[in-house]
């Protein structure tokens, strides 16, 4: 077991690299550059302005150097100032004005152009405000859907088992960006009852009237698929020898679901709803953007939108490490809720 | 100026006739499937649930909306006729501007948004279907060698596939739909590399199965290089000779930056089904004739794979359609003026508080289209599960 967490681990750190260079040579791209630099010049600079600033700011050094610094295997120089002195390359981030190596190996995730602060200040707290975000969508998500798989795949074939089942086929046809707009026309336009945007759930903190709708627009949408995996799971638990055994001994069909089936057939939707968590980053992007709540999908969207190259590298870093750690815990899960499975 | 509206009934009733091309080839292709079905194989199967024939339906709905769509579209989508900006459901337009009705009303920038819906369904049914496609392909040809060897092979490709899915599919999307990239020409390198698994598949496909029959070798292979070349040039380098087919850099991008998403997803199914399949009965005759890996992989193995590929296929454009709203609703890729949905759902929803018209249809088209799918899937798995 600790060998195949292991060798996870390192696979993962592996992809983890790969990623981030390709990461990097997309934002290295020369059209990106001068995208980055036209934000962070003046609106009107020539072309030679452009250009100095990125020679001047370190972006003509060659690629794999620049790529070494970020990680941290390479120093990262300071400026050099009209006068020859050496200058910090970013006021805004503290920058020593000495070469260091200071990358991701040391902790230090670089310096937001965008936002004008380190990279850890903005991502950090951001990811803060989706993980609250992501909690309310979980205790909302996970018990409606399991109490919808469990009633449809209680006895397959019946009308309460048709039914549930074309409705969580409806909401997995239901994107976000499509259930937003359709809930932001009636619970926030019509009824006036939830607010339509959640811009100030970020400053005065959360409450019902302006988080519901995110949390809603991205529960329904998970809600379908994970209920359809449950059903499928308890589908095939029922018709187990076990069940029929427990039921001709006499035991009511109310207790056998919940004593005998309801614990085996949760073992396949906790690895689907583990990974979900991939798929939430997704809907985190959306929903974000479509209510405007700062966490890290708006910031992920604006980093993209300025070519901000470190704190997209630092958004990409994250996201990776969700997705792949989810996967290995899943993986793990699986093995320890199923005994008949193995890890080799 | 005061505008004039036509009533409730009158819009139902217009839209309903709008549509008269859509209703009379729904009518004549399900009646005569229905009349059929029992020849029809799998896909006659369909008719024997209420889910799969409202799957179905919904299906050819659209795919018959777009195929008539210049013809139930009572404006141009791009058309701006001033005084109907915003205007409510049932419009009628000056008869300066050539007269009509505004079915469904106007949008922000004075366009009919019923006319927009259809022509956005031409553009939705063109790129997710043909994207899933060559997904498909792509995911075929790389995930059979997979299965079947096993080893080295399958561990590279396995870290290759896990590589692009670790990429948070929108992360992935702002890197690679945008301008910039199209300037530097990775979208047509993309394209060009994937758009050759399709013709290696199918010259594959014949080889394996035709090599020892002279008189069919050179007939397949030959059709296929002719029209497979001519494709490729068409969509790759836009050098269409016959000037039918043609994709702008931003379309070619886009299909490029989705087959590149999505055929990971497939490779994953089609190396699971081969691993599974390949320890079957047949495989091991196939191998005991002493038949060619690759006639195993495409004459034996992917047949009897059909069954799961066509189901993921189905919900997969689904899924496709999904990630196209999504571009759209990103401003990716997609010109800012084009009628898709996704673009159409973004421009309404910023001014959703003041006008809820424009950007109900583009959603309930783009909801009900995947729903149908979905339909279609889930009855398709019922009824191939039964044998």
């Amino acid at each position: 077991m600790l060998g195949f967490i292991a060798r996870r681990l390192g696979l993962m750190v592996l992809t983890m690299f790969c990623l981030t260079l390709v990461v990097f040579f997309l934002i290295s791209l020369e059209p990106n550059l001068k995208k980055l630099a036209i934000s962070q010049t003046e609106t009107r600079a020539t072309q030679e302005q452009l250009d100095s600033w990125l020679q001047r700011n370190g972006y003509r050094q060659n690629f794999f150097v620049r790529y070494g610094q970020w990680l941290g295997l390479v120093k990262k120089q300071p400026n050099i100032d009209a006068t020859g002195k050496a200058v910090p390359r970013f006021q805004f981030c503290d920058e020593p004005a000495v070469a260091t190596y200071s990358g991701v190996l040391q902790g230090d995730f670089g310096c937001s152009t965008k936002f004008r602060v380190p990279v850890a200040n903005k991502l950090f707290p951001a990811l803060g405000a989706t993980g609250i975000l992501m909690f309310w969508v979980m205790v909302t998500m996970v018990p409606i859907s399991l109490l919808i798989g469990i009633l449809a795949g209680m006895r397959e074939g019946s009308r309460t088992d048709r039914t549930l089942s074309v409705l969580s086929i409806a909401t997995t046809a239901t994107p976000e960006y499509v259930s937003g707009v359709i809930f932001a026309v009636i619970f926030a336009s019509w009824l006036g009852w939830l607010n339509g945007s959640a811009a100030s759930a970020t400053m005065q903190g959360i409450s019902f009237y302006n988080f519901t709708l995110p949390v809603l627009t991205m529960a329904i949408y998970g809600i379908g698929y994970i209920a359809r995996m449950t059903r499928a799971s308890m589908v095939e638990v029922m018709t187990q020898q076990y069940i029929r055994t427990a039921r001709l001994k006499g035991l009511s069909f109310g207790t056998v679901v919940v004593k005998h089936a309801l614990r085996n057939a949760l073992i396949a939707p906790f690895t689907v709803i583990m990974l979900q968590f991939p798929w939430l980053l997704t809907g985190v992007v959306i929903v974000e953007t479509m209510f405007r709540y700062q966490g890290f999908g708006y910031t992920l969207v604006e980093a993209a939108s300025n070519n901000d190259i470190d704190l997209l590298l630092g958004c990409s870093l994250v996201s990776v490490f969700v997705v792949l750690f989810t996967q290995l815990l899943s993986d793990i899960g699986y093995a320890y809720l199923n005994p008949r499975i193995r890890v080799q | 100026m005061n505008l004039e509206f036509v009533g409730a009934t009158q819009i139902v009733l217009g839209i309903l006739a709008r549509f008269w091309p859509v209703w009379l080839s729904l009518a004549i292709v399900l009646g005569a499937s229905y009349f059929y079905r029992k020849k029809l194989g799998l896909y006659g199967q369909l008719f024997s649930t209420g889910v799969g024939i409202a799957g179905l339906a919904i299906c050819f709905f659209w795919l018959f909306t777009a195929i008539f769509a210049s013809r139930i579209a009572t404006f141009d989508p791009l058309a701006q006729v001033a005084v109907l900006k915003n205007a409510m459901p049932g419009a009628i337009a000056p008869e300066t501007s050539g007269g009509g009705v505004y079915l469904l009303g106007g949008d922000n920038l004075a366009r009919d948004v019923f006319s927009r819906m259809v022509f956005g369904s031409q553009i939705v049914l063109i790129i997710a279907p043909a994207a899933t496609l060559f997904a498909l392909m792509v995911g075929i040809t790389l995930g059979l060698p997979a299965g079947y060897y096993g080893g080295r092979i399958d561990a590279l490709l396995s870290f290759l596939a896990n590589l692009v899915l670790a990429f948070p599919v929108i992360l992935l999307f702002y890197l690679l739909v945008t301008p910039a990239i199209v300037e530097m020409g990775i979208p047509r390198w993309m394209a060009g590399v994937f758009f050759l698994f399709p013709i290696v598949f199918f010259l594959t496909l014949f080889w394996t199965r035709f090599k020892n029959r002279p008189d069919r070798i050179w007939l397949y292979m030959g059709l296929t290089i002719v029209i497979g070349g001519w494709i490729y040039a068409s969509l790759v380098f836009n050098a269409d000779p016959f000037r039918i087919l043609s994709l702008t850099p931003n379309q070619l991008n886009i299909f490029a930056a989705v087959v590149f998403a999505s055929s990971p997803g497939v490779f994953r199914i089609v190396r699971g089904l081969t691993m599974d399949i390949k320890t079957r009965d047949y495989v091991a005759a196939a191998q005991t004739r002493g038949e060619s890996p690759w006639y195993i992989m495409l004459w034996e193995i992917l047949p009897n794979a059909r069954g799961p590929l066509i189901v993921d296929a189905c919900l997969r454009i689904g899924y496709t359609t999904i990630l196209l709203g999504t571009l759209g609703y990103f401003g990716l890729g997609l010109a800012p003026e084009s009628p898709d949905w996704g673009t159409a759902i973004k421009d309404a929803s910023r001014l959703l508080r003041s006008f809820i018209h424009p950007a109900l249809p583009p959603t309930i088209a783009l909801m009900s289209f995947v729903l149908g799918l979905n339909l279609l899937a889930d009855s398709l798995r019922e009824q191939s599960m039964k044998d």
